[in-house]
């Protein structure tokens, strides 16, 4: 009745009776969370901190074996440091800068991620997605010892809800028998073939692309350096049309093989056709044992709103994107970063149900801007037709003589976070010569600043970000408070804060959502202009 | 920017000769190839998306 559909690498949430299925009508929840996979988990764990109940229901009873996500971005672990998730991540994730790309047997050009200076997490790290999912739930452990009403019930599987004006019913079945439990609101975060969305009837469109992918994560001894190397076309034998080396934790590489449409998956997986792609590519006497494999297809493809009613969709289940450039989890993460603040203060009463709706329209502007992304890189990774393959070829001829054809080079482009550019809940951008990375809508870039980093004297609050300029030390509208985060340019070594937050202005004043997006900016303090733009920004017009 | 359609060549029967021999003696598969290769570096000279835009659209509608 309840089997597991995949095997565990870490049981963390054992199956436990609870008291909701004793009771005689269905126990009513603030926010119940369905699925507790990544962006579940983190959902939880961003109310949780805020004080809100929340309960995660399932299916299994701990994180899923095998990798899936590796890549870890920047945006990523700026916004796990919030919920004092990042430290453990960043201890164990492999750090990288260097890429190199091949076209057949020859190296077209190596790249350096250079990152800027000045931000407190790299641009990326490399981690397997199960020590990403653990870390997260370690932290919700922490948590819920320090009081977080956070709930985490494994091995309850939804298996119908019912839609309601201001609540949804859900059927639960557990090892001891079905329950039912109401939600005030439902997060949907039941993965890529989202159960919800199909008892919702609801649609997912999008371009699903025809080509198999064979990943194999195998432990070497061997000392391949930790850098990404990418294979257009590789010479080696049977390697298929593209090839990628990856470094994971532990001596772990991931490999992953582009090999086609028509393949007998079964045939492919088997042990001994696996390492015969791998020899061929690491060459002979190459000791290295195969610790995962898995055949993967992909779509580009998301929901209409995000948004029904009571129920919110994020993560994979609301939208989905080819794995070159990392967008999934990665985009699911932002996903709660913008959800967790809003329905925070809808549940408390503190801001209308319509700043949901800014929920949808400014994720969905992220997820267009991830599928277009990963959809460009698609194509260049595998042209559909005659011509494009000949233009893709070109420009990696040219690359690796002339430097202009580099940037045309797209084995993915990484996952940086979107500006809501013109969102719904952006202010005035009234800083004389503001520098464009910071224009309401904008994640705020880290800077360093005193011994330690701007994104963590942030808060999880609304910010008052000062710059050499006056302003009390609150703002309030309506029970929601801005408190002031007062700093000086000459804090900051190297002029990073003046560079990255004035530009031309000798001084700033900046609104800063809890998701640490910028929401509107000032050359001075103005008390009517600041309380106005933190009105718009919890949606109250 | 606008792209220019009026006449630009420093010397058209010189440049137009230079195109042909450069095709010389290649197949035509390996002139495809090459007319990439020149889309791509001219396509980079000029540099502005807009231009390009421009010489796209002249190229599609010959009639135009
Ligand atoms: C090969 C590959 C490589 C990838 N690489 C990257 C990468 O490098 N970087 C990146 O950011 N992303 C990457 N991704 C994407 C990433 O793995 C996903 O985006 C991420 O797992 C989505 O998390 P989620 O929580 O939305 O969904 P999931 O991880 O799918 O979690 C959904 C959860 O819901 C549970 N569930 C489902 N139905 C029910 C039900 N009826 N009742 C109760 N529970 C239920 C499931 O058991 C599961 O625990 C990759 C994906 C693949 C396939």
């Amino acid at each position: 009745m309840l089997d597991d559909r995949y095997g565990l690498a870490f049981k963390l949430y054992p199956y436990a009776k609870c008291a909701d299925q004793d009771a005689g009508a269905p126990v009513r929840h603030p926010v119940v969370v369905l699925g507790g996979g990544p962006i579940g988990i983190a959902t939880a764990l961003d109310l949780g901190l805020q004080g809100i109940p929340v309960v995660v229901l399932d299916d299994h009873e701990g994180i899923g074996q095998g990798s899936r996500a590796i890549c870890f971005a920047k945006r990523t672990l700026e916004i796990c440091d919030r919920w004092g998730a990042a430290a453990p991540m960043l201890g164990k994730g492999v750090v990288w800068n260097l890429g190199k790309v091949f076209h057949e047997d020859r190296k077209v050009f190596e790249f350096n991620l250079l990152p800027e200076d000045g931000h407190k997490f790299p641009a990326f790290i490399n981690l397997q997605q199960p020590y990403f999912e653990r870390f997260l739930v370690e932290r919700v452990r922490e948590a819920q010892t320090q009081g977080a009403p956070i709930e985490i019930r494994g091995k309850n599987r939804v298996d119908a809800a019912e839609v309601r004006d201001d609540h949804v019913l859900l059927d639960v079945m557990t090892p001891e028998g079905p329950y039912r439990v109401a939600a005030d609101w439902l997060i949907g975060a039941d993965g890529a073939g989202s159960p919800l969305r199909k008892m919702m009837g609801l649609d997912f469109e999008g371009r699903v692309f025809t080509d198999n992918f064979l990943i194999a994560d195998i432990r070497m001894s061997a000392n391949f350096p930790t850098e990404r190397w990418f294979w257009f076309e590789p010479s080696f034998k049977s390697s298929g049309a593209s090839c990628l080396l990856h470094k994971q934790p532990d001596g772990i590489w991931r490999v992953d093989f582009q090999i086609g449409w028509d393949v007998d998956r079964a045939k492919e997986l088997k042990e001994e056709n696996i390492r015969a792609r791998l020899d061929a590519m690491l060459g002979d006497g190459v000791e290295y044992e195969i610790v995962w494999s898995s055949i993967y297809t992909f779509q580009c493809r998301r929901m209409k709103r995000f948004r029904h009613g009571r129920v919110l969709f994020a993560g994979d289940a609301a939208h989905q994107v080819s794995p070159f450039g990392a967008r999934g989890a990665n985009s699911g993460i932002q996903d709660v970063d913008n959800l967790g603040w809003k329905l925070g203060l809808v549940v408390a009463g503190k801001a209308p149900e319509s700043l949901l709706d800014t929920y949808c329209a400014e994720r969905c502007h992220g997820a267009d801007e991830n599928i277009l992304n990963s959809t460009r890189s698609t194509d260049f990774i595998t042209p559909k037709s005659a011509i494009s393959h000949l233009f893709r070829n070109a420009v990696l001829d040219l690359a690796e003589r002339h430097a202009f054809a580099r940037p045309l080079v797209n084995s993915g482009r990484l996952s940086v976070p979107c500006s809501y550019d013109a969102g719904p809940l952006n202010g005035a951008d009234a800083l004389t010569g503001g520098p464009a990375r910071t224009r309401p809508g904008a994640p705020c870039p880290d800077a360093p600043v005193a011994d330690g980093y701007l994104l963590e004297r942030l808060g999880t609050n609304f910010t008052l970000l000062t710059i050499d300029a006056d302003a009390p030390e609150a703002v309030e509208d309506g029970g929601i408070t801005a408190t002031r985060l007062a700093l000086s340019t000459s804090e900051s070594p190297a002029g990073a804060l003046a560079e990255r937050y004035l530009g031309d202005a000798s001084s700033g004043v900046y609104l800063i959502r809890p998701d640490q997006h910028v929401a509107a900016r000032w050359d001075v303090f103005e008390a009517d202009a600041v309380r106005a733009a933190l009105h718009h920004a919890c949606a109250k017009e | 920017m606008t792209l220019t359609l009026d006449p630009n060549l420093s010397d058209p029967d010189g440049v137009y000769c230079d195109l042909l021999a450069a095709h010389e003696g290649l197949s035509e598969a390996e002139s495809h190839a090459f007319n990439a290769r020149l889309i791509l570096i001219l396509g980079n000279h000029i540099g502005d998306r807009e231009v390009l835009k421009q010489a796209l659209d002249a190229a599609a509608r010959p009639d135009r």
